[in-house]
């Protein structure tokens, strides 16, 4: 368990979004244990749970704040703050730990100039130690978004950085 | 060698192959895991129907009990025992969830069933909600696998087209529906009742048991909850019969298990095997053994929860009771080759850190107790601990397995306690000779020029911090203080002169 940070970007929802966001809710309403599946929409509609999105989602299935921060807060994959443009993510499973991910890791920190959790100030890139997304005879992985790298190197990671730019 | 049919080994003859017997594998890789004919072409839905015309709810559950199949997620549960157990309580509405929240690292199994045979998983369920008398299902799948999530949703699409999911299936009068719920990223929630808690809408917190989850799970009603690898041999065990299935296997553990094999091994991937087959055949033949020429160290099965095996114990017959005999465990079957690169007090700090940082919070002999080992590991590893914290730690690792409330904690000792057992000498280097003897813990780290240095200067050149000093054609040194451990000069050395110390 990890302090918890929040944003201090302002919110800036649009209203095509919030019409997706109240559609989905809606569609959920009937649904037994609709608090997972809501989050996970309002994370993919607005890439992260602003306090603001997590109000419009208490009022509509009439779940309390307090509940509802409970939930955000326990799961990895929901996010109070927002998240780079680029999200790379290192894995550090076994296989790929075994095989020199926590050196990559290092070397995307050193290159990034931001610790793993972390966004660039640019809002660019987020650097992500994830757990193991299940291709460990690729090991050691890393994904820049939804593309995947495997057997990477440390001499591997300045290539990988230029092709994102 | 002229180019002809037989010049090319059949992939059943090659050793990857030969040793394996692939039923819970059986069509992935073979089948289009998107089009339902494929898989209906491949005897599938075959068990459901047999299950459906001739065979009563209580017959089906006695076929898996005679089995002997026990749960493939680790625990090895008997999974016809906990189908009785969910048929026998009483409730108007009862659950099947299929936990496909495969967290373990180093474990992807269930993740090609999904991906490379949904179907399988649907029929298994299916059949289950037939023995057990439930018309609701859940999937739980974690997040990190979109694929999975895509190409179930698929084939419950097309399972429901064709009449085999939903109302009245095959105009039997039986109902059963299907939905796939997300994980969100909380290894806890691999856990039987903090998965149920999670599918509720709720932190992924576990809940004590009693009561069971066959008594009160899932929405407070009986429910039975199974592993995506358990679901994948349930129709075969109908269609083949219990005496098939338990003819493969060791006395108490029948059928195969689908090892993950990866780290340092030639051969990595999926591999199915008849339990009781030993881990030489695994490593040695399946795996083609280990790259580089270096020197095998020790075999990590069951994730944070298991333990890591030495040479020595190269031959037992790998079932649930021999692993845990020798201090590891099934668990869902991750298998993670080390070599002598690997420095055993740092795997189980990883472990640790990942059980730390995974530990929900709820119990305090688990969220505490997880961070005061770590912090032991952290000591050992830098160079700052005794004899007294060794010792120490162990009775700590102890209280943890006996105190906390679910198997995240009961387990996260593991990966220490078995290090510990089979790697004692690597522990004293760390403690006692403040040394870490495969050169991994970074703050133990020396590097040292020896006398074969010839004076070509590169290595001073090539140090980002200037902690090189010597002259042309003399002997260098490295100044410790200064020396940030990166290894460029061992890295650039072209005698050979740098060694770690």
């Amino acid at each position: 368990m990890s302090k918890i940070k929040l944003t201090k970007v302002a919110f800036k929802g649009t209203t095509a979004q919030e019409k997706a966001l109240r559609t989905k809710l809606a569609e959920l309403k009937s649904v037994e244990g609709a608090l997972m599946p809501a989050l996970q929409a309002a994370q993919n509609i607005y890439g992260y749970l602003p306090i603001e999105v997590q109000r419009i989602i208490s009022e509509t299935l009439d779940i309390s704040m307090e509940e509802i921060f409970g939930v955000a807060t326990f799961y990895s994959q929901f996010s109070l703050n927002p998240q780079g443009k680029i999200q790379i993510s290192v894995c550090l499973g076994t296989a790929c730990y075994v095989k020199g991910s926590g050196d990559v890791l290092d070397k995307f920190k050193e290159n990034l100039k931001i610790d793993a959790g972390d966004v660039t100030g640019d809002g660019k890139y987020s650097l992500v130690a994830t757990r193991c997304i299940g291709c460990c005879g690729l090991a050691p992985v890393v994904t820049v978004n939804e593309k995947v790298y495997g057997k990477v190197t440390v001499d591997d990671v300045a290539n990988i950085l230029a092709e994102t730019k | 060698m002229s180019k002809n049919v037989s010049s090319v080994t059949s992939l059943n003859d090659t050793a990857f192959y030969k040793n394996q017997y692939r039923i819970a594998l059986r069509n992935c890789g073979i089948i289009d895991p998107e089009n339902i004919d494929e898989y209906i072409a491949y005897d599938g839905y075959k068990a459901l129907i047999k299950a459906y015309s001739s065979m009563t709810p209580q017959e089906v559950i006695d076929v898996i009990k005679a089995s002997g199949l026990r749960g493939r997620g680790g625990g090895g549960f008997p999974t016809g025992t906990k189908w009785q157990f969910t048929k026998n309580s009483v409730g108007d509405k009862k659950f099947v969830c299929c936990n496909a929240d495969e967290g373990d690292p180093g474990a992807f199994m269930d993740r090609a069933v999904m991906e490379g045979d949904p179907h399988a998983v649907i029929e298994a369920m299916t059949i289950a909600g037939y023995a057990i008398g439930a018309d609701q299902g859940y999937v739980y799948i974690r997040a990190e696998y979109p694929l999975a999530v895509k190409r179930l949703q698929i084939a419950i699409n097309q399972a429901k087209e064709y009449g085999l999911l939903g109302k009245n299936i095959l105009n039997t009068g039986y109902n059963f529906d299907l939905e796939i719920r997300l994980g969100s990223g909380a290894f806890v929630c691999g856990e039987e009742t903090a998965l149920m808690n999670s599918i509720e809408g709720k932190r992924g917190e576990p809940r004590p048991r009693p009561p069971f989850p066959a008594v009160k799970g899932l929405f407070a009603k009986p429910t039975v909850l199974n592993n995506v690898e358990t679901y994948a041999n349930i129709a075969q065990i109908i269609l083949n019969g219990a005496e098939w299935f338990s003819s493969m296997g060791t006395v108490k553990s029948k059928g195969t298990k689908v090892f993950a094999l990866g780290g340092k091994i030639v051969n990595t991937g999926l591999v199915e095997i008849p339990m009781g087959t030993t881990l030489r055949t695994i490593i040695e033949e399946i795996g083609g053994g280990i790259p580089g020429g270096k020197k095998f160290k020790a075999a990590q099965t069951g994730g944070p929860s298991g333990g890591c095996i030495p040479p020595e114990h190269f031959d037992i017959e790998i079932d649930y009771d021999n692993l845990i005999a020798i201090g590891s465990m099934m668990g869902s079957g991750g298998l993670i080759v080390m070599d002598e690169d690997n420095c055993m007090v740092d795997i189980a700090k990883f472990f640790l850190e990942f059980t730390q940082e995974e530990s929900c919070g709820k119990c305090t002999p688990c969220r505490i107790g997880t961070q005061r080992l770590l912090e032991y590991l952290e000591k050992i590893t830098s160079g700052n601990a005794d004899m007294q914290d060794l010792e120490d730690m162990e009775s700590l690792c102890y209280y943890i397995k006996d105190n906390a409330l679910c198997g995240l904690g009961q387990t996260a000792p593991n990966p220490v306690l078995s290090t510990m057992r089979y790697f004692k000498d690597e522990y004293l280097a760390h403690v006692r000779d403040k040394k870490c003897p495969a050169g991994v813990c970074k703050k133990l780290l020396k590097f040292i020029i020896t006398d074969a240095c010839k004076g070509c200067t590169l290595c001073a050149k090539k140090c980002p911090v200037g902690a090189i000093s010597g002259t042309v054609k003399n002997v260098h040194t490295i100044d410790q203080a200064k020396c940030i451990k990166c290894g460029v000069c061992m890295e650039s050395c072209k005698f050979s002169a740098i060694i770690k110390g």
